[in-house]
């Protein structure tokens, strides 16, 4: 049952990206680019996404338990330290040479569009080396799944 | 700064974003999980947990959204603008992939998991995060588009 209503939002999330236009790397690169003929519509997104899911979060915090029956899970306060930095800064460099962030790839991956597709079989290699690297360093950096 | 008016989709833009937000509300109350892709797809390369089979279902669900959407919208999918007929097209490409696997996985989450999920429960984390890709992300494109390219 989890995993059918797991299915049907990753349908959803597919449709929000597709109607928002987030699969269009051109757009996602017009939003980008403020210094030229910007389109703002990004924007407009995350403020949609971010007005439906905040008043949820908020809800969710009231209550002990998920509506499956587990504890809600409380999130720990994490300082901000240069991993966080130093990722999000690389990650912003991907997405403005290409218009792809992950999910956009995978959707587009999803429709057998050659460019996501070489985009997202170059992202499992970026991840992994993530994780080459974190053993490399002897796990000097905890692997945490939390936010992402 | 010209706004391209002509692109400019608030609509669609709010609704898509209204749906995006459906999702990551349902699957935290429903579950207590949040909606990261890059989270979800790196555990799920990484992690032996039971939390792979829903972490499966989700992506699969994300796969297959643009052929069910073919199957009912008459427009088709507004995918297929990109263009890698430039020189070195492909190759950027590769590139950009490889830093935004790397990237979201160091910083612990990308547009969905920091933009959507983080900035929703007002994360100072997630706040710092979404600035600094934004940032670089628009260096880039301005590097790339008006100082190389011009």
């Amino acid at each position: 049952m989890t995993l059918l209503i797991s299915l049907l939002l990753g349908v959803t999330f597919g449709f929000g990206l597709i109607l928002a236009g987030m699969t269009n790397p051109a757009k996602v690169l017009a939003f980008l680019d403020i210094a030229g003929n910007w389109d703002p519509s990004l924007a407009l997104v995350m403020g949609g996404a971010i007005g439906v899911a905040a008043p949820a979060y908020a809800l969710a915090r009231r209550r002990a338990t998920t509506w499956q029956g587990t504890p809600v899970p409380v999130e720990a306060p994490t300082p901000v330290d240069s991993s966080l930095l130093v990722g999000s800064i690389v990650f912003g460099i991907g997405w403005g040479l290409s218009g792809f962030c992950p999910g956009p790839a995978l959707v587009g991956l999803g429709a057998a569009y050659l460019p996501a597709t070489a985009f997202v079989i170059a992202m499992v290699f970026g991840m992994e080396a993530y994780e080459w690297l974190l053993v490399a360093r002897g796990n000097q950096f905890e692997v945490q799944s939390g936010e992402g | 700064m010209l706004i391209d008016w002509n692109n400019f989709t608030p609509w669609s833009a709010l609704a898509g974003g209204g749906l995006i937000g459906l999702v990551a509300a349902l699957l935290f109350l429903g579950f207590g999980r949040i909606a990261g892709i890059s989270g979800i797809l790196g555990s799920l390369l990484h992690e032996q947990s039971a939390e792979a089979g829903w972490r499966l279902a989700f992506l699969c669900g994300l796969l297959l959204a643009p052929g069910l959407w073919a199957a009912v919208a008459p427009d088709g999918l507004p995918l297929h603008t990109h263009t890698v007929d430039a020189p070195g097209g492909w190759a950027v490409l590769v590139a950009a992939g490889l830093l935004v696997g790397f990237g979201t996985r160091l910083a612990n989450g990308c547009t969905s998991g920091h933009g959507v999920c983080g900035l929703a429960r007002f994360s100072r984390r997630s706040l710092v995060a979404v600035l600094c890709f934004m940032g670089s992300g628009m260096a880039t494109v301005f590097v790339s588009r008006h100082v190389i390219g011009a």
